[in-house]
């Protein structure tokens, strides 16, 4: 009996890995045969989307993503890092008890609302004082950095607090300031954390799409300033689904392909610099 | 006296380390005997081996016979039913959250051994058994971690008489305890060992003396003496064991 | 620097609150769920759908999930095989959720016939919160002292026994905190359920009815610009829900907390 038991569990086990392989398997099904038709480097750098035409180039969305991807990080992680720190070495007690769950939370809204309130307000803004139609890339980094501080805050503060108190204790009686302590002391010693906590975060930016269709303004071609309109691997995926045939479903699909491909190798790095130790 | 356990070139690796040289010895009904020895002299392992609790060890290999009651203790395929028949209490008392009473009775229960009417006729007399009825029996529902040390040990060892067991091994039960309730713990293994075989391991050597009626010294994993309490601690035969019991080392 | 910072966490703070206090522009009777569907009225059958949905993708993770922990801690040694499955594990946690939706579509809409409905739906989202729920609870069985299971073992319990009796009680906080964590991301989550389960307005029936989440109502309100006003509105439902959850999981991790300082 308790035999059969610990198979069951071990059946069970197994689903995961199993899941994934059935992902694996149905997404480079529908995709590959496209891939092939088109030819890899033609449907990676290709220039033009234009389905009905049978072009089926997603270097514009490649560059989208790159693009909202790398102004997220941009705007994310300077203030994610900072405020890390903030909390994890210099803020008061309490203050902390209120504002890392505070940020956590920030965590668990909806991606869509946050697109609805940058289409509400932030692209207004932009599209008044800047110029451009404002549903940009500007718009997008910016929320999309709000999207993934929790998770480079969170990962930080951990970071920063698994070191060892000595470090902090030996660059103090050596004289130096908290604050040249935590530059030159703490921040290096936590740097694979760190990055670790900022390539997740990368990971959800390149992941995220109902935020960024709202937001990113969605024009297939490749931009040329932060003003511009951009469509996103995902983006593109989720607008077009929903009425795409034959190759077109297919060409779709292997964007899937390529956005698996991006994220695995994303975390794989992040698992890696989690893993070292400093 | 019969042979209880009657133990055979017993040996036991950990990986590459070996931990338990050779021993052969036997452990006869109705008698405490005493397991002394420094620390990592293999004393605890030697326990785990013959309730098989080894077998929860991953890299444990055990070659050599332990034979209880004339079965061969790698033979058994119920192994639960020995874990029953042997019972085990540790160093620290492990009392589980919850009360008195249920703690007492979780091992009977994972067996269904008791019916309901049974049951508070068990609580009392493991209780009195192990001397500490009289000061829970106004609370037997409260939590058994409310209790302090002393009586939190004597709970576990009531909660292992639950399940009628033939032998009852202790892996030094004092060690965390004061000199009143080890006194206790002590008097109550006097009182077992006429209905049970008892096994105490300890690195106390004045308790050996007290209790055991015969004792082993065990050191670096080989048994170096067994003999009758009042000869290893007068006169003892070996250099090395006298010169464990006089304080030379440990 | 700190000013920096604590400006910024001043800017979360608004951010959440202005987030919030719009949404309560809301009116009080629109988010009522009594009435009727329709984009005009309120948004009873979203709330349906989403109760729906979310309890197929618990109903199938959780246990799911839970036997995964409990094979992980209890059951096995590290080793090659456990590998793998910590491996798949991971990458699935990583998956984005397009992929899922894609995913989804393929395998419940398309090959297996299920078409859009909330099956398909509950059953991709299901895969999402799995190795969420499988990390929480294995966090939770390995926090319970070893001790027990000791004691449990040595008393003659079996293997199931010994985690049944000895270590589930105390872990339960914990691997309850992870299924209302995967609880949290299937509410919030959009792109996989429109790819699975479309986005009926009509009061689901059954599980193979298509039908919309709060979050995808939302999300067509907004984006269709039906209706701001109920858009806000079902933004502030969705918020309050997931606040509601989120703090239900931090009490329920604090009483974990708690019950480990007496024991």
């Amino acid at each position: 009996m308790d035999r059969f038991i610990s198979k069951l569990l071990l059946l069970a086990a197994c689903s995961s890995t199993a899941i994934l392989a059935l992902i694996a398997l149905f997404i480079f099904k529908e995709g590959v045969p496209i891939m092939a038709k088109c030819g890899l480097t033609h449907f990676l750098f290709g220039r033009v989307w234009a389905p009905l035409d049978g072009q089926f180039g997603i270097f514009p969305f490649i560059i989208g993503s790159l693009c909202v991807t790398f102004g997220s990080l941009f705007m994310g992680v300077p203030l994610g890092v900072s405020c890390a720190v903030y909390l994890a070495e210099f803020a008061p007690k309490k203050w902390v008890n209120v504002l890392k769950p505070a940020i956590e939370l920030l965590a668990g809204i909806p991606s869509v609302v946050y697109g609805f309130l940058g289409v509400m307000w932030l692209a207004p803004i932009i599209r008044d004082h800047l110029g451009g139609p404002g549903l940009s890339i500007l718009a997008a980094s910016c929320v999309l950095a709000i999207m993934i501080l929790p998770t480079i805050v969170g990962v930080s503060i951990d970071a920063i607090n698994a070191i060892p108190k000595n470090y902090k204790e030996g660059s103090l009686a050596l004289g130096a300031t908290e604050w040249q302590t935590t530059w030159r002391v703490l921040l290096p010693a936590a740097r694979s954390g760190i990055v670790a906590g900022v390539i997740l975060g990368m990971g959800r930016a390149v992941g995220e799409t109902m935020a960024v269709i709202m937001i990113s303004g969605n024009a297939t071609t490749i931009p040329h300033s932060i003003l511009d309109s951009v469509r996103t691997l995902t983006a593109n995926i989720a607008i077009e689904m929903g009425y795409a045939v034959g190759d077109h479903r297919e060409a779709l699909f292997a964007t899937g392909i390529v956005l698996f491909f991006f994220i695995m190798i994303l975390n794989t790095a992040a698992l890696k610099f989690a893993r070292r130790k400093f | 006296m019969q042979n209880k356990i009657a133990i055979n070139k017993l040996n036991v690796f950990f990986g590459k380390e070996q931990a338990l040289k050779d021993i052969s010895f036997d452990v006869k009904n109705n008698e405490i005997l005493t397991v002394i020895g420094p620390a990592n002299s293999g004393k605890s392992t030697l326990l785990l081996a013959i309730n098989r609790m080894i077998d929860r060890v991953s890299n444990a290999k055990v070659y050599g016979e332990i034979v209880i009651d004339g079965e061969q203790v790698s033979g058994i395929r119920d192994v639960e039913n020995l874990r029953r028949k042997i019972g085990m209490v540790y160093a620290m008392p492990i009392p589980l959250p919850m009360s008195i009473r249920d703690n007492i009775l979780f091992g009977a229960r994972m067996k269904r051994m008791l019916k309901k009417k049974e049951e508070n006729e068990m609580v009392e007399s493991t209780l009195r058994a192990s001397f500490l009825w009289d000061e829970v029996k106004d609370r037997l529902d409260s939590s058994g971690m409310k209790l302090s040390g002393g009586q939190q040990q004597r709970l576990c060892i009531s909660r292992t008489l639950a399940v009628k067991p033939d032998v009852i091994m202790f892996d030094e039960p004092c060690s965390g305890l004061d000199p009143i309730s080890t006194a206790k713990v002590e008097d109550a293994m006097k009182e077992l060992k006429r209905d049970h075989a008892i096994i105490l391991v300890t690195n106390n050597t004045k308790q050996a003396a007290r209790v055991g009626d015969r004792t082993a010294f065990l050191l670096m994993g080989e048994l170096v003496e067994i003999d009758d309490t009042n000869k290893i601690f007068t006169a003892p035969s070996r250099k090395k064991t006298e010169e464990y019991i006089t304080g030379k080392f440990g | 620097m700190s000013t920096t910072s604590a400006v910024c966490a001043l800017v979360f703070v608004i951010g959440f609150v202005l987030a919030g206090g719009f949404s309560h522009i809301s009116w009080g009777f629109l988010t009522e769920p009594i009435l009727d569907m329709g984009r005009e009225g309120g948004i009873l059958p979203a709330i349906v759908g989403t109760l729906l949905m979310v309890m197929v993708a618990v109903g199938i993770a959780a246990p799911l999930g839970i036997a995964s922990a409990i094979y992980l801690s209890e059951y096995t040694v590290e080793g090659k095989l456990t590998q793998a499955i910590r491996f798949g594990i991971n990458c699935l946690a990583g998956v984005p959720s397009i992929i899922f939706g894609l995913f989804g579509f393929i395998l419940f809409v398309v090959m297996l016939g299920f078409g859009w409905s909330i099956l398909s739906g509950g059953l991709s989202l299901a895969a999402m919160i799995l190795p969420t729920i499988i990390r929480t609870a294995e966090e939770a069985l390995r926090s319970v002292p070893s001790s027990y299971r000791d004691v449990a073992a040595s008393l003659g319990g079996t293997r199931w026994q010994v985690v049944t009796r000895s270590v589930l009680p105390y872990a339960l906080p914990g691997i309850l905190t992870g299924v209302i964590l995967g609880i949290g991301r299937s509410i919030e989550e959009t792109a996989v359920v429109i790819f699975t389960a479309g986005s009926a307005v009509q009061m689901p029936t059954s599980l193979f009815d298509s039908a919309r989440t709060m979050s995808v109502h939302f999300y067509i309100l907004a984006r269709e610009g039906i209706s701001n006003d109920n858009a806000y509105a079902t933004a502030a439902v969705l918020i309050c829900t997931i606040l509601v959850i989120n703090i239900t999981a931090y009490s329920l991790m604090h009483r974990l907390m708690r019950g480990r300082k007496t024991a």
